[in-house]
């Protein structure tokens, strides 16, 4: 809502700048977006009037006039205005005056004819209308008076920002109100006669659903000149609060919605056929609405109707059929009260927003239909002449809402707002003077009765805001809360994602965030037997479809750093993946998920390091170090799988006691290429749910004697798993091996074709004695005997 | 004896003229070797009478001990150079770059909550976490959002069905904590929101982080505390904070925060108020005994005003030069 300061200084004078009331009405809750200006910043230009006006001898288009300013003398002007012409009242720039943009007015000569001064147009006193030539201001307009004085263009244009349940300050009436609070003064309603009924003339008006539209006022104009020129103070007022000039019947519709916060809409009288109906429209009604486009309404579009059909949108637009012309004499003018939930959000079905539905979908004062019908036929009887006749009345007080009387005690307030903050008397004064009725009904308990411009006040909490908001926020202390003190749960086998998130950072991973939405088309290729959630509207055809797994978003980030000459990346990702499931909550499991992503170079180029590329054993070492910290290694294993994401040879599952918990593995060429990455890259992705908790360290004595390595290198076939031959070592049940590791593997050379070597060292010790040579080979040789029969392993010498 | 003496100026010249330890080896040798000079004294000790024994083993002995003396001086030296010498030709440019095992970042948004969850944790707030698809009762119904609020319209929320959104807050993460938990609660709520805007300062995804504190008797002036004393620790600035009556359908009072900026500008930081005593209701907390305050904040907004950075793009982006910039 966009006020003019003048306007408002009519009805309260508040004694402020516009800085101060910004700042004051921001604090109460009006939070003013931007102030304005009313005019440009200049000086000396006065009222003239153009007494003689001849064609320039050397020109098409220039005038030569003489101005009479007030001043005894005439000026000599030259003019190149269109609309120039001998009577005319005018605004005169004199010289010494300075327009704006800096624009300095000095004795000149066009084309030979001197000129002491200027006629200025809207645009060059810095006033936003549209206009073609030079101001014609009215004739009674007083030769000599300052410009900026005849048209109050001192005034600062206000922007306020409302929330949704301020809809009373979208009218100066609100505003005033709430400012005189704000001020401590007292608001005047302007006085206006009422207009003295003299047309007989009527409209029958049904209301057919009562509920939506409880009350409807229409009044019949007749002998209006709609070619009467809209006053220039209304003019001004409309234009300050963002209106445009249309004509005076729409000029006065729109002036008494922004003056009481009331839509009007005007029929042209002599197209509606019969009776006036609101009522809901009906299955393919359709109705051409004042833009000239053509809209089928929704059943749920409450329209005002006669016997042919709808002839308006209730309370949001006017038809076109129905509408004033510059033809138009006789109106039906309506004032009606329509109840919120029957406007709001139809307009926006349509893709329409319009100052009366944005009025009426937020809840206008449901009281003040009769005061505004009676406001709008004076302006209009004033303007346009004619004549009107009695207020039609439909209305049916049962559905009309009521002031609500809400009771609340003291006790209460110093609840929500603090103790002893405000006294009674400070709530008593604070909801009266906003015009919300309060008493006492003594031991601190009071009742009010919300006003029916405020249908946003409910409960008594409601009333509290008003008193605090009132009072001022700012001059309310902070304070500390009270609360007992208890101390968090915490438990040492939490293993938070913050610990794996630093693991991963400290291994040269970088955490990004990337949407959870993505390009459907793209995932399936990694996923195509998971159907993901799939975003009706999306933002953007590129991201229409919940991810199914981190590791689309992870590709994408990879290929978009490829493109900017990152050739060494490590990045990890934890979140939400979705993945539709009826037997999780609303039919969608959201899984939590980390992963991540090497590409490229294993590590930036470095002088003592020689460069390599990533390959399935990096990330299957950070995938690694990460079960570690779970302390519960034993636990995960790895194992071939297929996914399609992935490469059918460098690809495996992650399992936590034999259920997969994760994949890791090479990107899959085709996918690799449909992204766009240029290296190729490996991945990780996994549950966090098997990550979310630790083993709490349990202690084991170390011996004190001690340990005996022994290496035992074997030949195998290559297709052993040798992480099969590891495990099956570690199960031998000796009390001796402490820990087993591969440190050597080859093929090639000169072994055969399809035989690889492999070198492992066990590490041997016992608790309670020195090993002896007997003891030790026992041990080795039970773990020879079991390669050797169960691997086909031949012992190398 | 004057011999002796002088042997054992030719000894001592020998061992300094010494360079290596062959040339050592055969000085100790030449004097104190089985046929060294000193052993052939010893031996020749027998042909003297008694009374001049004593006297010449004593000149003996002292005379061999200053050569052993000096010739061992002289090995500690050598030895001494040699390990010099080896350790000059080991020497290395220092100024050369480590071998660095390189290390990541987190990103800015985790640093940021972690730095919220944090400073709330120290009051007792405990982190939690809801749904990102969530049902439209938990988002809007039980927030006291009706039906016909523009908040649910399609131009503001992602819906996959009339029922089920994507959800516009973490609002609703407070609904499911007081449906598990009667009072006394504080939780901490961030995560992932999203709304259908997409421009130069507008995010189809963002983050926000909720905070909830219901108990017996907190007040206006509590909300007021706490968060006053959250922005000065975030910013580490004696910011000048205000607090603006605002609306929010899930709190009554409402107010909005904002910080002054060194520009002098206000900005918007926070939206807060005294929970409604409906969505406390819709909850299963008994409003009569029982009330609270909640708030709700941008995280990104946050990181950009920490950080200085001035666009919201960056943030899902990911470039790592970006990323980089955060250790």
């Amino acid at each position: 809502m966009k006020f003019s300061k003048a306007w408002i200084e009519e009805w309260v004078e508040t004694g402020m700048t516009s800085d101060e009331l910004s700042d004051v009405i921001t604090m109460a809750g009006l939070e003013v977006d931007t102030v304005e200006k009313a005019a440009g910043d200049f000086d000396h230009v006065v009222i003239g009037q153009v007494v003689e006006c001849a064609d320039h001898p050397d020109s098409d288009h220039l005038h030569v006039t003489k101005v009479d300013v007030g001043s005894g003398e005439l000026l000599d002007i030259v003019c190149g205005a269109p609309n120039c012409r001998k009577g005319l009242k005018v605004c005169v720039a004199m010289i010494g005056a300075v327009l704006p943009g800096d624009f300095k007015i000095k004795p000149a000569k066009l084309r030979g004819v001197p000129s002491n001064g200027m006629l200025c147009s809207y645009r060059e006193l810095g006033v936003e209308l549209p206009s073609e030539g030079i101001i014609e201001l009215p004739a009674d307009a007083p030769l000599g008076q300052d410009v900026r004085s005849y048209f109050g263009w001192d005034d600062a244009l206000i922007e306020v920002d409302l929330t949704a349940n301020r809809a009373d300050c979208l009218s100066i009436i609100g505003l005033a109100r709430e400012i005189a609070v704000l001020s401590g003064k007292k608001y005047t309603l302007p006085e206006f006669t009422r207009a003295v009924p003299s047309v007989s003339d009527i409209v029958s008006i049904t209301l057919d659903d009562p509920k939506a539209c409880p009350r409807y006022f229409g009044r019949i104009f007749k002998g209006l000149n709609v070619r009467a020129e809209t006053p220039l103070w209304m003019k001004e007022k409309l234009r300050r609060c963002g209106l445009r000039s249309v004509d005076p019947i729409v000029d006065v519709t729109n002036y008494v919605m922004l003056e009481l916060g009331q839509p009007l809409h005007s029929f042209d009288l002599n197209r509606l056929k019969g009776g006036i109906h609101v009522r809901f429209a009906a299955q393919g009604e359709k109705l051409k609405v004042l833009s000239g486009e053509e809209l089928e309404l929704r059943p749920t579009t409450l329209v005002i109707a006669d016997d042919t059909g709808p002839v308006a949108m209730a309370g949001i637009y006017g038809g076109q059929d129905t509408g004033v012309s510059e033809n138009t004499t006789d109106i039906l003018l309506e004032c009606a009260y329509f109840s919120p939930d029957a406007i709001k959000g139809e307009a926006r079905e349509y893709g329409l927003a319009t100052d009366a539905s944005h009025r009426n979908e937020r809840g206008i004062d449901w009281n003040i239909q009769e005061l505004a019908c009676e406001r709008a036929s004076q302006l209009l009887l004033d303007i346009c002449g004619g004549s009107c006749s009695e207020i039609i009345r439909a209305e049916d007080q049962s559905c009309l809402p009521v002031s609500k009387s809400i009771s609340f005690d003291m006790s209460l307030v110093h609840r929500v707002i603090g103790e002893n903050i405000v006294t009674e008397e400070q709530v008593l004064n604070i909801l009266n003077s906003l015009g919300i009725k309060t008493e006492s009904l003594g031991d601190g308990r009071m009742k009010s009765e919300s006003p029916s411009w405020r249908i946003d006040i409910a409960i008594a909490e409601d009333l509290i805001e008003e008193v605090a908001r009132i009072y001022g926020y700012n001059r309310i202390p902070n304070a500390a809360p009270k609360a007992e003190l208890s101390m968090l749960r915490s438990s040492m086998t939490d293993l938070s994602p913050d610990r794996l998130k630093s693991l991963l950072v400290c291994r040269n991973y970088n955490e990004v965030v990337t949407y959870s939405f993505v390009d459907q088309e793209k995932m399936a290729v990694m996923y195509p037997d998971i159907k993901p959630m799939v975003i009706p509207k999306p933002i953007t055809a590129d991201m229409d479809a919940m991810r199914v797994s981190l590791l689309p978003g992870l590709m994408q980030v990879v290929a978009f750093n490829n493109s900017r000459q990152q050739t060494s990346l490590k990045i990890f990702e934890s979140g939400l993946k979705f993945i539709p499931d009826s037997t999780a909550p609303n039919g969608i499991a959201q899984i939590k998920t980390l992963a991540g992503a090497v590409s490229g170079l294993a590590h930036s180029e470095q002088w003592a390091v020689a460069s390599r590329n990533v390959d399935f054993f990096d990330v299957k070492g950070d995938v690694e170090a990460l079960l570690e910290l779970t302390g519960r290694r034993d636990r995960f294993t790895f194992a071939p799988c297929q996914c399609s994401a992935l490469h059918p040879g460098q690809s495996a599952a992650l399992l936590y006691e034999g259920k997969q918990a994760g994949i890791l593995g090479q990107i899959h060429p085709t996918v690799q290429k449909k992204y766009g990455v240029k290296f190729k890259t490996f991945v990780f992705e996994i549950d966090l749910s098997v990550l979310s908790t630790a083993q709490v360290p349990v202690y084991h004595e170390i011996s004190k004697f001690p340990s005996n390595r022994r290496d035992i290198a074997i030949v195998i076939d290559n297709s052993v798993p040798v992480g099969d031959i590891i495990d099956s070592i570690r199960a031998v049940s000796s009390e001796l091996i402490r820990s087993v590791s591969l440190f050597d593997l080859y093929s090639g050379g000169t072994l055969e074709d399809g035989k690889k070597s492999i070198a492992i060292s066990l590490q041997l010790q016992d608790l309670n004695s020195t090993l002896d040579e007997s003891r030790i080979s026992e041990t080795v040789n039970r773990v020879i005997d079991l390669l050797k029969d169960k691997f086909n392993a031949v012992l190398r010498e | 004896m004057e011999q002796l003496d002088q042997i054992v100026e030719k000894a001592l010249s020998e061992i300094a003229a010494a360079a290596d330890d062959a040339a050592m080896e055969e000085i100790r040798l030449n004097y104190l070797g089985k046929k060294g000079f000193f052993t052939e004294q010893m031996k020749n000790l027998g042909k003297l009478s008694p009374e001049e024994k004593p006297k010449a083993g004593a000149e003996i002995n002292r005379t061999k001990q200053i050569v052993l003396v000096a010739l061992n001086e002289k090995k500690q030296k050598l030895a001494a150079d040699e390990l010099n010498r080896k350790l000059m030709s080991e020497k290395v440019d220092v100024t050369l770059p480590g071998r660095t095992s390189e290390s990541g970042c987190l990103h800015p948004v985790t640093r940021t909550i972690a730095r919220i969850t944090e400073l709330f944790a120290c009051l007792g707030f405990e982190t939690v976490e809801g749904p990102e698809i969530e049902d439209t009762y938990h988002n809007f119904d039980a927030l006291n959002i009706p039906g016909n609020h523009p908040a649910r319209s399609e131009h503001d929320t992602f819906y996959f069905n009339p029922d089920l959104v994507l959800r516009t807050q973490t609002s609703g993460v407070q609904i499911r904590v007081m449906e598990k938990k009667q009072p006394p609660i504080r939780m901490i709520s961030p995560g992932r929101v999203y709304r259908p805007d997409y421009d130069m300062t507008h995010s189809p995804m963002f983050h926000q982080v909720e905070g909830l504190l219901i108990d017996r008797n907190i007040h206006f002036t509590d909300l007021k505390g706490i968060l006053h004393q959250f922005l000065l620790n975030f910013f580490e600035e004696d910011l000048e904070v205000r607090f603006r009556p605002s609306f929010f359908p899930f709190t009554e009072p409402s107010a909005e925060v904002d910080v002054k900026g060194k520009n002098g500008k206000w900005l918007e930081v926070l939206g807060c108020g005294m929970v409604h005593p409906q969505v406390l209701r819709s909850a299963g907390v008994d409003p009569e005994i029982y009330c609270g305050f909640a708030f709700g904040l941008g995280v990104e907004r946050f990181a950009m005003l920490r950080y200085g950075v001035n666009d919201l793009r960056a943030f899902f982006e990911n470039d790592v030069r970006f990323l980089k910039q955060f250790r």
